[in-house]
This record gives C-alpha cells, structure tokens and sequence, in this order.
C-alpha cells in the first residue's frame, strides 16, 4: 500500500507585519529583539518605542539560523537592513546564541516589558505560556519584573504538548481551542498532564467511544487546571495576560478564566511576540543609557 | 524580585526562592552550595545579585532537592549562610 502523506496537524501558521504607519527612515532609534524559543522564533524591530515590523517562525535545529531567519524575515521587503538597528537584545531559550545580539536577556524580564507594551501598564499578571514551559510573573506598571515562578523544563501544559495532541487526534492546531468547547458537558481532566501519559489516556478514551471534542475538553481542562496551580502559588493580581502560544487556544484560555474566576486581557497583538517586543524594548532603553554616558 | 525557581518530584512540587532585593550579592550562598546551584550574576536589571544558573534550573530537583529534610531538622546550608534572608524553600 502506498504511504498516503499526512497533514501536519501540529503545524501553526507563521506570520509576518510591517506597520505601514512608520517611516523608519525618520526614525532616531532602531532596535530590535529576537526570541529564539524551543518552539518558535521571533523578531520585533522597534522605531522610537513603536513596533515596526515581526516575524513569527518556527525554530530549526540550530538556534543561531533561527535567530537570523526570524530577523531576515521580519527585515524583508522594508527597505531595513541589520546595519541599520542600533542594538539587538536576544531572548529566550536559545538568547546566547543569537549571533548579532548585543545583550542577551532573560525571557522572563521580556515578556513583562513585553506585555506591559501589548496589554498597557495596568496589567500585573503575565502568564508565558511557552512551547517548553511556563512562567507566572508579576510586574509593575514599568512592566519591570517583581515576582516570578518557573518549573523544570516539561512539556505538560505547554505549546508542544498541545502540537502533539493535534497530531494525536487529526486536528488542525488553531481548530483545537474552539472544537473543545462544543461539548455538551464538561468532562473530567484527563489525570495527567504529562504529554506521555495523557497521549495513552487519550487513545484510551478515543476506544472507549469519546468524540474528538470531549477528549480535547479533557486536555484543555488540565492544561488550564496546571497553570492554575502556578498561577495561585505566585497570587494572581490584575489585570491579568496571557503570553505565548497557548494564549490563542480559547479551550485552554476559557477554563482558565472560569477556574480562577477572572478575565484575562483581549490581546491586541500576536501573543507570541510579546518576549520579541519585550527584548527590542529594552534594546532601546540601552541605546538610550549609552547615549546619556557618551553625552557626559 | 523574588525569584521563586521550582521542581516536581514524587513528593510535590517545590520552589526555591531568592529575593533579590535583599541580597548583597556577598557570595556566601555560592561558596556553601555542595551542588554549586547558585553564582552571582548581573540580572536583567543591572543588579549583582544571587541566582540559580542557567544549567541549575533544569536539574535543581537533583541539586537542590537532596537538602530537602525528611525529618524535623533542617540542614540547609544556604539558609544558614545568607546574612540577609534572601533564600527559602517551600518546603
């Protein structure tokens, strides 16, 4: 029998944005951040404090090449080019392998700067919901960083473990939020989160006769049900945002919401760029500093 | 900051917590560390302070974990040694 090729379920679509408000060739300070991630990369390029242009892409085995794809792709057809940015930050898993950063800095301290940029200065709480792990933060209204809870690296309750659940069940990724919603009732959390023991849990139930919507319920439901847990270790204090893949998955966002009792922010911008923001804000910040020191 | 890095073992879930703005940054944690889980290191904000490093933090459950106490005596050696009280555990 001919091997039939199957669709990559898991595969998100990548994305790319030039503000066609910004003339950058007018601009005093150019800077950029590229987010080298497990999963995904991203760079955001900043003139005068106002986002330029992103790219949101998939990370490659080797983080350097991700790092330049990403800012290639968030340069292309803008005219810009690396020489033309003052300061690069890199961030992220892979932020001390970006070739031509000047600085690395911590994802934690990007994606506050980063989501104090996307959802306003009221916000206090920032989930990262990364492809890897998650991080609980706690800002101030400079989007500097007060408090953080992070764990050991695990896919459970992450951006891969619901890539490999789309895969798993023959779901298109972006589809998973909205099809664990239409459920009638809301089933039971699958027990773990672990994304080896929920896939066994999964098939089990998928033989027992659940429909796809139900078994992605009771992903979704733990999913939210562990970041839950971080989320009351670290205090949630609103407004509160959700970074990172996952902050697009309603099924995951919705139970969330309803777990805690709260709303998060309505994003305004693609939630995966906010470590990519974050870091090219705090590129203009050093521009800034150095400028004040050569200024006497 | 308060810095809360954690773990899940067969036990719990666990974190380690460094608050920054008490630390000094005098090393003493760095030195009584058997694991060497922390090193003093310029933050995100400038600031010289106690962390857990880069490599630590995903295996702290192997480092940091063995000082977790099963009885009623506590022997953590970086509690004792920070003048500040800048390092706890939850535990």
């Amino acid at each position: 029998m001919a091997e039939e090729e199957r669709p990559e379920y898991w595969r998100w679509p990548e994305s790319r944005w030039t503000n066609p408000d910004v003339d950058w060739k007018a601009g005093d300070i150019i800077t950029a951040g590229v987010d080298v991630g497990s999963v995904s990369s991203q760079a955001a390029i900043m003139v005068d404090g106002q986002l330029f242009a992103y790219s949101n892409m998939r990370t490659g085995s080797n983080s350097p090449d991700s790092a330049t794809n990403a800012m290639d792709w968030a340069l292309k057809d803008t005219g810009m080019t690396l020489d033309d940015i003052h300061y690069v930050v890199g961030t992220g898993y892979g932020r001390v392998n970006v070739p031509f950063s000047n600085r690395a800095i911590t994802e934690i301290a990007c994606h506050a700067r980063g989501g104090n940029f996307m959802y306003g200065p009221t916000v206090r709480t920032i989930l990262d919901m990364g492809g890897q792990d998650c991080k609980a933060i706690r800002c101030d209204e400079r989007g500097k960083v007060d408090e953080f809870l992070m764990n050991d690296k695990c896919a459970a309750g992450t951006g891969r473990g619901m890539e490999v659940f789309a895969d798993l069940l023959s779901v298109p990724i972006q589809d998973v939020g909205d099809m664990s919603l239409d459920v009638e009732e809301e089933p039971e959390p699958v027990s773990s989160t672990c994304v080896v023991f929920a896939k066994t849990e999964a098939t089990g139930l998928l033989r027992e006769g659940w429909p796809k919507e139900k078994v992605l319920a009771a992903y979704c439901s733990a999913m939210a049900h562990r970041v839950v847990t971080l989320l009351e270790r670290l205090g949630v204090e609103e407004d509160f945002a959700i970074t990172g893949g996952i902050a697009k998955n309603k099924g995951v966002v919705s139970r969330l919401e309803a777990e805690l009792g709260i709303t998060t922010l309505e994003p305004r911008y693609d939630t995966q760029i906010a470590g990519a923001v974050g870091a090219a804000l705090f590129a203009e910040a050093l521009v800034k500093k150095q400028r004040k020191q050569a200024g006497g | 900051m308060r810095a809360n890095y954690g773990y899940t073992d067969g036990s719990g879930e666990w974190y380690i917590t460094i608050d920054t703005n008490k630390c000094d940054g005098c090393r003493k944690c760095e030195e009584v560390c058997p694991e060497g889980c922390f090193a003093i290191e310029v933050d995100d904000y400038d600031d010289e302070v106690a962390m857990i490093t880069e490599v630590q933090r995903k295996k702290i459950k192997y480092s940091c974990g063995p000082c977790k106490p099963v009885g009623e005596e506590h022997v953590e050696p970086c509690h004792e040694a920070c003048p500040h009280g800048a390092i706890e555990h939850s535990w």
